[in-house]
């Protein structure tokens, strides 16, 4: 904090000289002295250094240490760490790995979902039609509600004995003893379908926007061309949904492998520590049993992991674009 | 399958010079049934979530559920909002206090950047804002571990501050205004400067009253991420009156496992301001987010 206010008020006593030479040119870029961008740039540039760019580093130093968070000592170990978690003799690794296989499983269940039905229900709604606006809030809303109203509402309606969800499957002659929130494959199918609940309106919002930006003119002369519905969703929509489509994989892949209070709140991990995530086993290891040097190993792996993803799906977006022309990736 | 396609010939359908009109009765009630069967999954969880929370501890774990309670009382809400325990009015304030602290500080900051990164030309320019865009790709998973180091090291431990400021460092709100303001028309910027305006003159009373529309989007989206943060204060608030909602609500629910009455009372509490708020500023919220992904 000290520190900025004497860069910034140091050179603001300079401005006046500074600026004596400088006006005369062309639009307000050039003018008010040099300092003035640095000043802007400043409150930003301080959270931005001691919150993002400062812990990246640090973390790096404390995932080569034995760093427990309450003791003196913090000795180096090295790539110890990195080790451990890839050992299966270890304390940490059998862990590390079931929580990550649950991240991956949870990313695989649920990102094909979120990508495809929201931009279903974005084109249904994709019209001017009474009511458009009343549906659109209606299946947005969920999201404001954050993850711990839901979570808590649906661990409720999941309830193997008294939930809802379990009640109706019974009426309809299927199952009703399903333990939606203890039992393996049902805790993912339940995990899924929530988050699915959760943010489809997030989703689809997204999607009508990018829906609404392609030009009319486009299905028109598709249909003259005689184009049926499918070949206009191919040839006109898709084409023209790149880039959304683009930021929704991509937002999508990272909030899915991110997922924790779903699991925390619904499943809390259940059954044995199946349903734990990656980052929920990074905040117990860390946050909990302040084994920071694990805790942050784990951090690089799981971010390492999804680098390589994102880096993936944005070459499988521009792969296939020699032909129309550039400039989409804005 | 037949929804997308469904959606694309509505879309011919709707605009007013049709080349050629079909016959759209059958898809409208086609269209409608889809809308209306999502309607009834979305709604009906969350009026399950208020009927509950008027019933009595019994009645919220009847197998045979009752959607009009049998006893109706609030004797889930006297017991959350009379007890030390839970203070979730407390919670609602903390959860208030600290999104719209943050809203405030990622507009502020994030605006007085972009605009310098915007219109300014100065050395390390390129750096600087090829730094922050990079960042936009690093995971948040990465920063918990050292963040949480980092406020304990200030003290900021089991402190609004600890949910505030961190997160503040808003790489896509920089990058959101930069765009923002790069596509703002010039003229009137030089207009300003002929007229004698300084630099934070001309930000103050030319730009910024140009860029409402998108410095609100940005106060929303920053709003609505730390309402619904749930990790990190879960983690970096301990005592009891510290807590944000979601927060408030995890503890709660460990304390009250099978008190369904109470946790949907406490729900209820967290959900409704915010849903009142949704749907005072409806349009608004859902335009902050369909921009942020044309933008992104």
């Amino acid at each position: 904090m000290a520190s900025v206010d004497t860069r910034s008020a140091g050179p603001d006593t300079l401005g006046p000289a500074e600026r004596a030479p400088a006006p005369g040119r062309r639009g307000p870029s050039r003018h008010g002295g040099r300092w003035v961008p640095y000043v802007l740039l400043a409150p930003y540039l301080l959270l931005f250094f001691a919150f993002v760019l400062a812990p990246i580093v640090y973390g790096i130093w404390v995932s080569l240490h034995i760093w427990d968070f309450t003791l003196p000592n913090k000795p180096w170990t090295g790539l110890g760490n990195y080790r451990d978690l890839f050992d299966s003799e270890s304390v940490v690794g059998p862990d590390f790995i079931r929580a990550m296989k649950a991240t991956a499983i949870f990313t695989i269940l649920s990102v094909p979902l979120l990508v495809v039905i929201p931009l279903g229900v974005a084109m249904l709604m994709n019209a001017k039609f009474p009511g458009r606006n009343l549906f659109r809030a209606v299946y947005f809303a969920p999201y404001v509600l954050g993850v711990a109203v839901i979570g808590v509402l649906w661990r409720y309606i999941l309830d193997g004995n008294i939930g809802l969800l379990n009640h109706y499957l019974g009426i309809l002659g299927l199952p009703d003893d399903i333990a939606w929130t203890t039992s393996t494959p049902a805790a993912w199918v339940a995990l899924v379908g929530v988050t699915v609940w959760w943010t489809l309106g997030f989703n689809a919002v997204i999607y009508l926007a990018g829906l609404q930006d392609i030009s009319p003119e486009l299905y028109e002369a598709a249909i003259i061309d005689g184009a049926g519905p499918w070949a206009r969703f191919r040839n006109v929509t898709l084409p023209g949904l790149r880039p959304v489509l683009q930021f929704v994989v991509i937002t999508t892949i990272i909030a899915s492998a991110n997922m924790f209070g779903q699991s925390y709140i619904i499943t809390q991990g259940q059954p044995g520590n199946e349903t734990r995530t990656a980052i929920m086993y990074i905040a117990e290891t860390g946050l909990k049993n302040f084994d920071m040097g694990r805790a942050a190993a784990m951090s690089f792996v799981l971010t390492v992991c999804l680098l390589l993803l994102s880096g993936l799906v944005m070459l499988l977006f521009r792969e296939r674009k020699p032909k129309p022309l550039k400039g989409v990736s804005a | 399958m037949t929804a997308l396609a469904e959606g694309t010939s509505t879309l011919t359908e709707d605009r007013p010079p049709e080349p050629a009109r079909r016959p759209g009765g059958l898809k409208r009630v086609l269209q409608y049934t889809v809308l209306v069967i999502l309607t009834i999954l979305f709604v009906s969880p969350l009026v399950w979530m208020a009927v509950t929370s008027f019933k009595t501890q019994s009645d919220a774990i009847d197998p045979d559920p009752q959607w009009v309670p049998a006893n109706p009382t609030t004797s889930a809400y006297d017991q959350m909002l009379g007890s030390d325990d839970t203070p979730v009015l407390g919670w609602l304030l903390n959860s208030v206090l600290a999104a719209t602290g943050q809203a405030l500080l990622v507009v502020a900051t994030a605006a007085l950047a972009a605009y310098a990164l915007a219109r300014m030309d100065f050395p390390g320019k390129k750096i600087i804002f090829g730094m922050i865009v990079a960042t936009l790709f690093v995971p948040a998973v990465i920063l918990i571990i050292p963040n949480y180091i980092f406020v304990a090291e200030l003290a900021w431990l089991d402190s609004l501050t600890a949910v505030i400021v961190p997160g503040a460092a808003s790489a896509f709100g920089v990058f959101f205004l930069r765009q923002f303001f790069v596509g703002l028309p010039q003229e009137l910027e030089e207009a300003a400067y002929v007229d004698g305006a300084g630099p934070f003159r001309i930000f103050w009373s030319v730009v910024l009253p140009l860029s409402k529309p998108a410095l609100a989007t940005l106060a929303m989206l920053a709003f609505l991420t730390n309402w619904n943060d749930f990790l990190w204060p879960l983690y970096v608030l301990f005592s009891a009156d510290q807590q944000t909602l979601p927060a408030g609500l995890a503890t709660l629910q460990n304390a009250n496992a099978v008190r369904y009455d109470l946790l949907m009372a406490g729900a209820m509490i967290a959900a409704v301001p915010v849903l009142l708020l949704y749907l005072a500023a409806q349009r608004f919220v859902i335009q902050g987010v369909s921009r942020s992904g044309l933008k992104g």
